[in-house]
């Protein structure tokens, strides 16, 4: 028994060897991810991103990715494999990868990382984000039209800024349709708990909302919608395939062409370290099918959706409130891109205090 | 339905699975092990009741596969630590890495499919009482299990030759032993039993709380229910409690915060756990009755003589 083990194991140490030697001339490209590429939210879009490295740029690179990496010390230890294990370029995909990213990248100068949602970028460490914002605007322009009790349900994840910008554009755009707008928020102070997540919903249920949104990776809040009969929108990825009758449309990331070509520009070495913050012009961010709603409601948030492409209109434009009461942007003014990085505050109108 | 009849609801739904896993670990424990793969079982009940359930569109189906699994996954720690005599903790560790790579492996052609959801139980006239007919009439059947099970290892436990056996075993493994008990046998079925029970929970995570296959999806309740059995001084009635009280604060904080109450929302996820290591901190300040009911073999292998 213990030879054949012996033997097994051998055998699985050479074939590992002579992968890694075919393979040795090829741009290792790695990624961590926060939840399991089957969450069909957040983390699969990533992967998805990275598939696309996969198939197009297959000749030149091959990926690796290590899944339901914790945010913290753990991350570091992730990174930090991937980047002794030839990585030529790195993926940390949630905002909480951020310190561990600049701590490892100190330390590994030749490799390049790219860390998504973050703000501190050194000569070797990219950030990138999405302005889901603006995906939030539209659905809350829907949602507002769409309820009948004039409140939604809004399951957070952790209060960071970016959830916290998802909320506030959420509810200036309902306030466009129903200036008395109601928002619920409960916080699941998780990226990826389905029960929590399905708990959080039926709560928000019970208390009033007709419309659940949330900001969590998993598909469980929508599906708790689907059986009580009320609307949901499908956050990162299309989820109507897990709500049929209760979604409405989707804020889906599209991370592709972004991997797709910091991939080819570690391989043409035309890699700097930038910050991209793309939106529903750039095709980052696109809205899934509408459905389940009537026309006009269709057409409304299609019309918001291309005014927003073509920069016509800014989410945060004013006038922007804050829950106190005093001004954020004037008339004619844009929340200016500083509070918007770093949004500690909610607008008016928000039912929960940060 | 009132929102308190929904309160209640949800409560029931969060502490059903946690008091599940938990009286089978109890039961375990009291026989001696330790088993930490809770989180392992749970998550291979999860994806093969799923997956069964998916294929031939039963859920009952679903839930006697799951429980199989259970004990399947528990029959491999036994094998490991009751006739290979490996360490306990190091096993029940491995036994929830491997049960969450294995279940991710499994399941990954069942990601983002339909589940089929275990139909609430029905009783014409009693489940449509005012106020009490949902809680008490139109649970989910394997809310009754769960309470049964309690109930039935109380009983068991306490009133029958075959718990004082198994306490026995608990105990002192070498007196028992010298009175001629099958000191492994007894152990292999209880860790069996535990195995069963956890595969249970799993069941009703993926058939029940959340109709569907997500990687992961036990989300570290299997620790939460390791942790009550501790809590609960290896007695079932508190053990019920136990997880009645932590499903309550986890729901009431959910409810604080979408009431809009100005208490941080990082507190109210942390009230569960603040709540529980407080129960346990005034139950052991009674020394006696917690080292009364320790098994005192907890975690140690035997080794029969021959």
């Amino acid at each position: 028994m213990k030879k054949l083990l012996t033997a097994l194991a051998s055998v699985a140490l050479v074939s590992a060897l002579s992968i890694s030697a075919v393979a040795a001339d090829k741009l290792k490209v790695g990624f961590i991810y926060i939840g399991p590429p089957g969450d069909f939210g957040w983390t699969y879009q990533h992967d998805q991103g990275r598939q696309a490295i996969d198939a197009r740029l297959g000749d030149h690179a091959e990926t690796v990715f290590v899944e339901n990496v914790p945010e913290g010390p753990d991350a570091e230890r992730t990174i930090t494999r991937l980047a002794r294990q030839g990585a030529g370029l790195i993926f940390t995909t949630s905002f909480g990868y951020m310190d561990p990213t600049m701590n490892v990248a100190a330390k590994f100068p030749d490799v390049k990382f790219e860390h998504a949602t973050g703000y501190k970028r050194t000569d070797n460490v990219s950030t990138y984000g999405a302005r889901f914002y603006e995906g939030r605007y539209v659905i809350g322009q829907i949602a507002a039209k769409m309820s009948k009790s004039g409140v939604a349900g809004y399951i957070g994840s952790f209060p960071i800024p970016e959830v916290v910008r998802g909320i506030n554009a959420f509810l200036l755009g309902a306030q466009t349709v129903n200036p008395d707008f109601k928002l619920k928020v409960v916080w699941a102070n998780s990226w990826f708990d389905p029960g929590k997540e399905a708990d959080a919903a039926k709560v928000l249920i019970s208390q009033g909302a007709d419309i659940i949104t949330q900001h969590t990776d998993s598909t469980a809040a929508v599906q708790v919608a689907e059986e009580q009969g009320v609307y949901a929108f499908g956050q990162a990825s299309d989820m109507a395939p897990f709500a049929p009758n209760a979604l409405l449309t989707s804020i889906i990331d599209n991370w592709d062409d972004y991997y797709v070509d910091r991939t080819q520009a570690v391989l043409d070495g035309s890699w700097v370290s930038t910050d991209t913050f793309g939106g529903i012009d750039s095709g980052m961010v696109f809205m899934g099918p509408y459905i389940n709603m009537p026309a006009d409601v269709k057409a409304m948030a299609e019309a918001t959706a291309a005014a927003i492409k073509v920069g016509e209109l800014h989410p945060f434009a004013g006038p922007v409130y804050k829950q106190d009461g005093s001004l954020a942007a004037a008339e004619g003014e844009t929340v200016d891109i500083g509070s918007l990085m770093g949004m500690d505050w909610y607008v008016q109108g928000v039912d929960d205090q940060l | 339905m009132s929102p308190y009849e929904a309160i209640l609801l949800t409560i029931i739904t969060a502490s059903t699975p946690l008091l599940l896993a938990a009286i089978g670990e109890l039961v375990v424990e009291r026989s001696g092990v330790l088993n930490l793969g809770i989180e392992g079982m749970m998550v291979m009940g999860a994806v093969c009741g799923f997956a069964a359930a998916h294929v031939t569109g039963s859920a009952w189906l679903g839930v006697i596969t799951a429980t199989f699994a259970g004990i399947a996954t528990s029959l491999l720690f036994g094998l490991l630590t009751q006739t290979l005599m490996t360490n306990q903790v190091a096993t029940g560790l491995a036994i929830t890495l491997l049960g969450l790579g294995l279940s991710g492996l499994i399941g990954s052609g069942f990601v983002g499919l339909p589940g089929v959801k275990l139909a609430n139980v029905a009783i014409p006239w009693l489940s449509d009482l005012p106020y009490v007919g949902r809680l008490l009439f139109g649970q989910d059947p394997l809310v009754y299990v769960s309470i049964s099970l309690t109930v039935g290892v109380a009983y068991v436990l306490n009133h029958t030759r075959m718990g004082l056996v198994i306490r026995a075993v608990g105990q002192n493994h070498a007196s028992a032993h010298a009175l001629g008990y099958r000191v492994v046998a007894v152990r292999y079925a209880c860790i069996a039993f535990g195995g069963a029970t956890s595969g249970l929970a799993g069941a009703y995570l993926s058939l029940v709380y959340t109709p569907q296959w997500i990687e992961n999806m036990t989300a570290g309740r299997g620790w939460i229910a390791l942790a009550l059995v501790v809590f609960s001084t290896w007695l079932p009635a508190r053990l019920a409690a136990g997880a009645y009280l932590f499903g309550g604060v986890w729901i009431l904080g959910l409810y604080a915060q979408g009431m809009g109450v100005g208490i941080p929302s990082q507190l109210l996820s942390s009230l569960p756990y603040i709540a529980t290591i407080l129960a346990l901190v005034i139950i052991s300040t009674n020394r006696r009755l917690s080292l009364i009911n320790t098994p005192a073999s907890l975690g140690k292998g035997f080794v029969p003589d021959r």
